[in-house]
């Protein structure tokens, strides 16, 4: 439900849940990032005989499972259909071994369990939340494996949840963050799989039909294109059990291949979208790093340090504290299969945007320029240090992390290195990166709202 | 669609009931007094009452204190709600309650501007507020050998705040983008706006939480030192704190910080009950949009005002069989039945403070109207007037409340989140023990009642949202100068 009623922000749906500080840069940051605590999960990996790899946490503490199922086959597959991989996922749950979408529905809700599904640009992903006890967990664990291995595609509800999804884009259109988003992915990855927002293009969905989300299927939801996370009240016996029972009747197919490399931008250029709104939405960015990158660290903690830690760090210092221009002004790199994007972002009333960009960009520039201060350093490693027991503290926040190691093959003793890894990063170590990888005159810069000038220009 | 979350709002994870691993906590050496005994012992020990593994304390000064013990991580959450929010504001300075929040982290007499966030930063902290309609509310979490930090700040800032003008008038500035962001240039948000302030007249529900944009601009640092005067005092407050900790031992920390702080009067708060409606109001916005959407609520009673201690509950249950998920009536019949709906939802805040609205909301699919949407969530709520709902149906919401009981013990935020919920607008804590058992003791019968007794026409409010194209499209048309 879109409204929130009693409480400022409380109630509403992708988004924080703070009112004086939209976080979500840092909360996108946190999410995707890992850190250890002295009693770190201890995380068990092994493959199925279909060839799917599994990472599992015991958690007997609470008598709950938690499952995750990643395919490498998010919207980056999309090829000349933007649109195939979210509606390929979204329709698995629409019908399936002979079942319709409400019975399906009807046996999850009947027992409690919870289903989700979702598609980002790399993975597609399947969750699945239930109590432990046996009976329950088995009820659930076979509609989950049904819809998994049998989904039918059924004709009308793909005409149904074709034309939901081009109310989205049309419903997006209206929103300047969402207007700005897209205009950047499209310049930032001009010829690049990362170019299309997930939820596709309108010519994309038209093209469609379910016998191309049906050879979508069969080509990336197959054993080794997959990951299964799980994390909750059972044995490793039992866990070995389950992996086999859910995802044994998949092909072992192939991995899909890898995503072409992401070119650097070779200038910078300036887009500028007039919108009916009070705001002026401002993305500055460029392609930043993948997982597993061997400057990870260094730009971590000096994204930290820059825009990644709130209230407290350089951007909202400058943008928020200073000046009053922006009630959320942040930066963040998000790593994927290739290098997923640096965005540096504000919305700002459309008479302040000139003045906010020229902040935004004079205090990037410095900060590349000088690199942090050693209080600064010293600050953001023991924010990060002395925090992350938070960040594996619920069932919810291990799975996510294990997907990740899991997706991305990271190494298994990711978390359990990742603090001493952030104090190893010196000054110079961040100064050398941004300097190496970040480039204000080659960046793309965007800004959607009511009193720009509507002309794109370099 | 309203999240299932809506209806476990109300359920702490605290009863035996669920089955749950945690079960029941340790008792930390405070000793569990009869009732009769407990109110003896207060003065000495400061303790209430414990119930599972909830303990309840009170200090000298009037703070409440409720702990909520969970050793699963090695983490704590504390957070200090107080007794305001936008519903304890007056015409003109609207907006006040959440503005002040924002001044909270601009010092005390001790700590410069954002010296507070930068100390909880250090030790590794999260930190953030938020301003609802009932309460205000401040929260740290924390690696749990780091609870004095928080204890410390938060008492300082509770007693000592410094006011300045200077830092006032940009941190207004702030808010006004704040609500650019989240209400002007969101069209939905803004449609919700109008409603909330067409369905309520003499109840404060009626103005928004961030306030009017005309009171934002007319507000001084005089308004934020009334309203901090006013309300922040220990007797006005609550702290809960859950995670890693020993009850007696956070009594005692609190006892040395929170403690310190002195009580002060607090006013007198009117009970402001909205007049009876007298026929159905109906309100079109004009905004910039694509896409269609309507809102209709009907005046309802929640827990805290109903005269019949089941209705509350019974119109959960109603809201829940049209919108629980994908097996719900909404989903299953207006989505992908008769395809409607792109999307459809019903929400009611069971622990409001006053008395407040059943909402439905949504929007059309291509090629439907509002009208056609409105008419179709009638019909059913009119099917559910005149048929009894089935027992599978009740069963099936009866099954994910429950569940919901025990996936809610995954979040210590969470857990601490209800309690500070029900406490601020005057509920006693341990209702959220009986939720699920009050929603199991629903009958057929009850949500027939309800549905006939409280929707009806004559306190009925819809909104629609009229999307108005764009004047100018992307890439073309005006060009400003700069």
């Amino acid at each position: 439900m879109p409204i929130n009623s009693k409480s400022l922000n409380l109630n509403m749906k992708n988004n924080t849940l703070f009112s004086r500080l939209l976080t979500g840069g840092i909360l996108l940051f946190a999410a995707l990032t890992g850190a250890t605590v002295s009693a770190n999960p201890d995380i068990e990996h092994w493959r199925t005989t279909n060839g799917v790899r599994v990472y599992f946490v015991p958690a007997p503490e609470l008598p709950i499972v938690d499952i995750r199922i990643i395919f490498n086959a998010g919207a980056a597959r999309d090829e000349d259909n933007p649109g195939q991989a979210i509606l390929t996922n979204g329709l698995l749950a629409e019908g399936a071994g002979g079942l319709s979408a409400d019975q399906l529905a009807e046996q999850f809700e009947s027992i409690g369990a919870r289903f989700g599904n979702s598609t980002q640009r790399d993975m597609a992903i399947l969750s699945l939340r239930t109590l432990a006890e046996k009976k329950v967990f088995d009820s659930a664990v076979g509609t989950l494996t049904t819809i998994l291995t049998q989904p039918d595609f059924p004709k009308t509800a793909f005409e149904r949840e074709r034309r939901r999804l081009l109310t989205t884009l049309k419903r997006n259109k209206q929103s300047p963050g969402k207007l700005a988003d897209e205009a950047f992915f499209n310049a930032v990855y001009a010829k690049h799989p990362y170019h299309n927002q997930p939820t596709g293009t309108e010519a994309g969905i038209n093209g469609l039909n379910t016998a191309k989300l049906k050879a979508f299927y069969d080509k990336y939801y197959v054993g080794r294109n997959a990951v299964l996370a799980i994390v909750g009240d059972l044995s490793r016996a039992d866990a070995g059990k389950l992996a086999e029972t859910l995802m044994g009747k998949l092909p072992e197919g192939e991995p899909a291949g890898n995503l072409p490399p992401v070119e650097a931008l070779a200038e910078g250029k300036e887009i500028r979208i007039n919108h009916p709104s009070a705001q002026t939405h401002i993305l500055v960015g460029q392609p930043g790093m993948k997982r597993g990158d061997p400057d990870y660290f260094a730009l971590y903690v000096g994204n930290h340090i820059l825009g990644g830690s709130g209230l407290v760090a350089r951007l909202s210092n400058e943008i928020r504290e200073k000046r009053g221009l922006a009630y959320s002004s942040y930066s963040y790199f998000v790593p994927m299969q290739q290098n997923g994007p640096y965005t540096i972002g504000l919305q700002t009333k459309n008479e302040s945007a000139d003045e906010a960009l020229k902040v935004l960009r004079e205090t990037i520039g410095t900060f590349i320029k000088e690199g942090p201060t050693a209080e600064e350093l010293d600050a953001s490693k023991k924010n990060i240090t002395g925090g992350f027991p938070l960040r594996i503290s619920s069932n919810k926040k291990i799975i996510d992390y294990i997907g990740m190691i899991g997706f991305y093959q990271l190494p298994m003793d990711y978390l359990d290195t990742f603090n001493e890894r952030v104090q190893a990063v010196t000054l110079e170590d961040i100064k050398k990166a941004f300097q190496k990888r970040i480039h204000l005159d080659r960046m793309i810069t965007v800004m959607v709202g009511g009193n720009v000038n509507p002309v794109s220009k370099k | 669609m309203i999240p299932l979350i809506k209806i476990s709002a109300a359920a702490l994870a605290a009863a035996a009931l669920t089955g749950c691993a945690t079960g029941l906590a340790k008792n930390s050496g405070t000793e569990i007094p009869a009732p009769a005994a407990a109110s003896a012992n207060v003065e000495k020990t400061g303790h209430i009452t414990t119930v599972g593994d909830v303990h309840e304390y009170r200090l000298a000064n009037g703070l409440k204190i409720l702990i909520k013990e969970d050793h699963r991580a090695p983490i704590v959450v504390s957070q200090i709600w107080y007794k305001t929010g936008a519903s304890y504001e007056s015409n003109g300075t609207t907006g006040v309650a959440h503005v002040l929040e924002h001044m909270m982290f601009k010092g005390t007499k001790t700590l410069g501007p954002n010296e507070f966030s930068r100390i909880i930063a250090a030790n590794g902290g999260r930190e953030n507020a938020f301003t609802g309609q009932d309460y205000t509310a401040y929260f740290q979490q924390l690696e749990k050998s780091r609870l004095p930090i928080s204890f410390g700040l938060e008492a300082d800032r509770m007693a000592n705040l410094n006011l300045r003008a200077e830092d006032f008038a940009k941190e207004v500035k702030v808010v006004m983008e704040e609500r650019r962001m989240r209400t002007e240039d969101k069209p939905r948000s803004l449609t919700y706006e109008h409603f909330a302030a067409t369905a309520f007249v003499n109840s404060p529900y009626h103005h928004p939480i961030i306030g009017w944009m005309n009171d934002l601009e007319n507000m001084n640092v005089d308004d934020m030192r009334n309203w901090y005067k006013n309300w922040y005092a220990p007797n006005n407050a609550i702290l809960v704190v859950a995670g890693d900790v020993d009850a007696k031992e956070v009594f005692e920390l609190a006892k040395k910080t929170y403690g310190k702080v002195k009580p002060r009067p607090i006013p007198t708060v009117k009970p402001q009950v909205e007049f009876e409606q007298k026929g159905i109001k109906r309100i079109v916005v004009k905004a910039p949009a694509q896409v269609p959407y309507m809102i209709m609520g009907y005046k309802v009673p929640v827990v805290a005002t109903a005269k019949t201690d089941w209705e509350p509950y019974a119109l959960e249950m109603l809201a829940s069989i049209l919108d629980a998920g994908e097996s719900s009536r909404f989903a299953k019949e207006l989505v992908r039945g008769q395809q409607i709906a792109t999307s459809v939802g019903a929400g009611y805040d069971i622990y409001a403070r006053l008395d407040d609205l059943l909402i439905f909301d949504g929007t059309p699919a291509k090629g439907k109207t509002v009208e056609e949407l409105e008419n179709a969530i009638r019909a059913q709520i009119k099917k559910i007037k005149t048929e009894q709902v089935s027992q599978a149906e009740l069963d099936r919401i009866k099954a994910q409340v429950v569940a919901s009981k025990v996936y809610e013990k995954d979040s210590v935020f969470y857990q601490a989140m209800q309690i500070g919920t029900l406490a601020t607008v005057g509920l006693d804590w341990q209702l959220m023990d009986q939720f699920v058992e009050r929603l199991r003791a629903v009958t057929p019968e009850q949500v027939q009642a309800v549905a006939k007794k409280y929707l009806i026409d004559d306190h009925l409010t819809v909104a629609v949202l009229d999307p108005q194209s764009a004047p100018v499209a992307a890439n073309g048309g005006h060009s400003h100068a700069h």
